[in-house]
């Protein structure tokens, strides 16, 4: 190759950095527009309303969310009491007790590739087992089974994370000291990783939270005028509900979209907050 | 001597409740096993599920006719042919990947080796932070946001498949630019500095060292990013249209796999119609897809490990 006069070389360098910077500016610039886009439409809508009423298709000032909160609320958290419990236990045998073998790997990759299968495939999965072939119907149960298994495998690789970040002092001292290797993982490693385990359940609650086409396809109700009571009643999620509302001329009904939008981010953001000062007291009472 | 130590060994053997502990050990390493084989079961019950009722599809159509039909028309002609729908998802999911790859790549670049350390402080979580964000609320974005430019400068009707490439491409930066960095951060910092040392500027070292190092870890995220958009439901859900003709204009109504099977779902569906069965022969093509794309990502950065760490 010809070689090429160090003026040209930095003058190119400065070019690409510029790129790159666009590049950035970009992704940036997407993250401000989308909020402000979604705030401006949602702003005049923006009311008690939103909260308190429930939904309606035919007048986009009186409706709301309310049906739609509770039942978000009542899958995100059964969802929780199955997959926490499940992944956790997962991941400690994936870390602790699986050795190198071939199960382990078997087990390993299938964790690994459920976290890739897109979440319309468990929304049918979950349509053929829950709904049609146990005959459930739509049900909360059947949603909250059928994201289970969506955010299983995230609960599983955090949980991983979460124990291989537990200096290996601490579980040899615990062995050391004549300890079983469950009093160690209970113990030691799991209240040492609590902090990690606490992220594996924001993670889960907030991908919950954010599911649309798996519920969609399992068949929530759209206009639901009753707070769902339990388990066995039919439902309607946040997203679901705000997918239902952008199937309308968006003119009259972009805002009730977007105040829905805004509701979600808030419960997202608001489990953070409580996760984020939580993981704090956790960790200063660490080692 | 050797009886003694014999007798010494069974006497501090019944001092231990040894099989007490012993079994509740066995008991709980069973427990634990049974949860991670529930990601198997899973796996599996996905493929059953998919494939019973696929079967059952193939019964009615033809695999053949399934797979090279150019006509899909499910309810009012009763014609299965997917290529439409995989053309659709192809197209969307390619243009996605053309928009997010260079930025998100761009991004890990400048941040590995450029960034100052105060830039990453604020861009790291910006990009986390979007990485957060339920696809439902890019979908919105799109249709309030993106959709109106789109119709001012290139006269696209209202729905259409550009809008969900851009919005995609947007949705798969982050995953791009935090793993392509973690591919470059694993390469050892002795090439690149090395490099530098025989005068190469950072940029070189960048693009003739550590990018061909990191090739396959890079390589990996992309594959996986594609196979994210592939999958991708509710944007195209929202703003891409319904039109399941064969097309190629991106400013005209398209549809994806996905986003075909859950707008079908919403309508009525009777169990054991054809257009039901037809929802998992569709599903199945998807999961197969993106099942070959996850693995092809996985070998790569499997190679890619064994390369560094």
């Amino acid at each position: 190759m010809k070689p090429r006069s160090i003026a040209v070389r930095r003058m190119t360098e400065r070019v690409y950095v510029a790129g790159f910077l666009v590049g950035i500016g970009i992704a940036l610039l997407a993250l401000i527009v989308l909020l402000a886009s979604i705030l401006i439409t949602a702003w005049p809508r923006l009311s008690p309303a939103i909260l308190f009423n429930y939904s309606n298709a035919r007048d986009p000032a009186t409706a709301g969310y309310a049906a739609a909160i509770v039942g978000t609320l009542w899958v995100v958290g059964l969802t929780l009491l199955f997959s926490l419990p499940l992944g956790i236990a997962a991941g400690v045998y994936l870390e602790e007790y699986a050795g190198k073998g071939r199960v382990s790997r078997i087990l390993q990759a299938a964790v690994t590739n459920l976290a890739g299968v897109p979440s319309v495939v468990f929304g049918l999965l979950g349509l053929a087992v829950f709904v049609r072939f146990f005959g459930l119907g739509p049900i909360v149960l059947a949603g909250a089974l059928t994201l289970t298994m969506l955010v299983f495998p995230y609960v599983v690789i955090t949980t991983q994370e979460a124990i291989r970040a537990v200096p290996s002092s601490i579980r040899d001292a615990a062995l050391a000291l004549g300890s079983t290797k469950w009093q160690a993982i209970r113990r030691q490693i799991l209240p040492a990783a609590s902090p990690g385990l606490l992220t594996a359940a924001i993670l889960a609650a907030a991908r919950a939270m954010g599911e649309t086409a798996p519920l969609l396809v399992i068949g929530a109700l759209f206009l639901q005028t009753f707070i769902p009571y339990g388990p066995e009643s039919p439902f309607i999620a946040l997203p679901v509900l705000i997918y239902a509302y952008t199937i309308l001329p968006v003119d009259q009904w972009g805002g009730v979209a977007a105040a829905g939008i805004v509701v979600l981010l808030g419960l997202l953001f608001s489990i953070n907050a409580v996760a984020i000062i939580v993981r704090n007291r956790l960790q200063r009472q660490r080692w | 001597m050797g009886r003694e130590t014999a007798r010494a060994r069974k006497v501090l053997a019944s001092l231990e409740p040894k099989w007490v502990w012993e079994r509740g050990e066995t008991l709980v390493r069973v427990v634990l096993f049974l949860a991670a084989a529930f990601a198997v079961l899973v796996t599996l019950a996905i493929f059953l599920a998919l494939i019973f009722d696929a079967v059952a599809f193939f019964e009615v159509v033809n695999p053949i006719d399934f797979y090279t039909g150019t006509v899909w028309s499910p309810d009012i002609r009763e014609v299965f042919g997917v290529l439409p729908l995989l053309a659709g998802t192809l197209i969307i999911a390619g243009g996605a990947c053309l928009i997010g790859i260079p930025l998100g790549l761009s991004a890990a670049i400048y941040l590995r080796e450029y960034a100052p350390a105060r830039v990453r402080e604020v861009v790291k979580p910006v990009l986390e932070v979007l990485a957060g964000i339920p696809t439902i609320v890019y979908g919105l974005f799109a249709l309030l946001a993106v959709a109106p430019l789109l119709r001012v400068w290139f006269g696209a009707s209202f729905f259409n498949g550009a809008n969900a490439i851009i919005v995609i491409g947007i949705l798969i930066i982050p995953l791009v630019s935090s793993l392509s960095e973690d591919a470059l951060t694993a390469v050892p910092v002795d090439l690149r500095d090395g490099a530098l040392a025989l005068g190469a500027t950072k940029l070189e070292a960048t693009t003739r060292v550590l990018l061909p190092a990191a090739l396959s870890g890079v390589g990996s995220s992309f594959i996986l990013a594609f196979s994210r958009a592939v999958g991708e439901t509710m944007i195209v859900l929202i703003v891409a249209g319904q039109n399941t003709d064969l097309t190629f204009n991106i400013f005209g109504q398209m549809t994806t796999l996905a986003g075909w099977a859950a707008k079908r779902t919403t309508g009525d569906v009777a169990v054991g119609e054809t257009v039901y069965l037809a929802l998992f022969a569709v599903g199945f093509t998807l999961f197969v897809v993106t099942l070959l794309l996850n693995l092809a990502s996985d070998a790569l950065r499997a190679r890619f490990r064994e390369a560094y760490e």
